[in-house]
């Protein structure tokens, strides 16, 4: 039988994994990945203790996290498209607009 | 070793290296690939969870939604073929310190906290229990998801729509 410690540990492996993404990436639409995997993870975490504390609500904000994480990528990537048109560069560390 | 835990360990070990090669692979493409390949590791994981339905809203949502949006993004951004789609990292040795740091700090805590985790009941049709949690105490929040994602919609449309 696998222990909750063993889904709370692999999930925390793939959160430092997607930091370590977002730290590193240059490239925006490679942070967004980044990020993607870190929710992943907390969605990991959130079944998890649904399912080891027999409670449905871990579940039902999954549901709901999973439907925010959309919309969220939808915007990003609308923007990375809207700042590609402007600077012809989605690196970020040329997006320096808003440097005073 | 039952069914369960060798799944386990299998399903872990793919969504790891699949995680490790989204963060590390120079080409942003088969970076996208790879984030399709761990958000399926991460369905099964919900499957291993007794959760078949989040394992099809992963699916349709993560796997088919999401990778998808970003294909047609990087389209849009990057050309396909060439060097500009090559992109590469920086401060990588600090970056793996800081993520190092931070799951040492996750599993510390794990490790001190006293996880009494009885074993799970048998696990129930949860399916039938979602729905009616959607349309009952959650139904407001329901809404509001409605309200949002129309809104994320709309407001995509209107940053990635050129000047006319």
């Amino acid at each position: 039988m696998i222990g909750l410690s063993s889904y709370l540990v692999l999930a925390a492996l793939v959160f430092s994994i997607g930091l370590f993404g977002v730290l590193t990436r240059r490239n925006a639409v490679g942070i967004l990945l980044g990020i993607e995997l870190m929710l992943n993870a907390v969605n990991i975490n959130l079944v998890a203790f649904a399912r080891y504390n027999g409670d449905l609500i871990g579940v039902i904000f999954t549901l709901f996290t999973i439907s925010i994480t959309v919309a969220e990528v939808a915007v990003g990537l609308a923007i990375v498209i809207a700042i590609f048109r402007v600077r012809r560069t989605v690196e970020a560390d040329r997006l320096d607009l808003l440097r005073g | 070793m039952t069914v369960e835990t060798v799944g386990f360990w299998v399903v872990a070990a793919v969504l790891l290296a699949s995680s490790l090669a989204v963060v590390l692979t120079p080409n942003l493409f088969h970076a996208v690939l790879y984030l399709a390949a761990a958000l399926v590791a991460t369905g099964a994981i919900f499957l291993l969870l007794a959760q078949p339905f989040l394992f099809a809203v992963q699916l349709l949502l993560y796997a088919g939604g999401v990778v998808t949006i970003v294909v047609f993004a990087i389209m849009l951004t990057e050309r396909l073929v060439g060097q500009r789609i090559r992109q590469t990292s920086r401060h990588v040795v600090n970056g793996a310190i800081v993520a190092a740091a931070v799951f040492a700090g996750i599993a510390g805590f794990l490790l001190r906290s006293p996880l009494a985790t009885p074993p799970p009941g048998p696990a129930a049709d949860a399916t039938i229990a979602i729905g009616r949690a959607l349309v009952g105490p959650f139904a407001v929040t329901l809404e509001l998801l409605g309200v949002l994602l129309v809104t994320a919609l709309l407001g995509a449309l209107h940053f990635a729509r050129g000047e006319e």
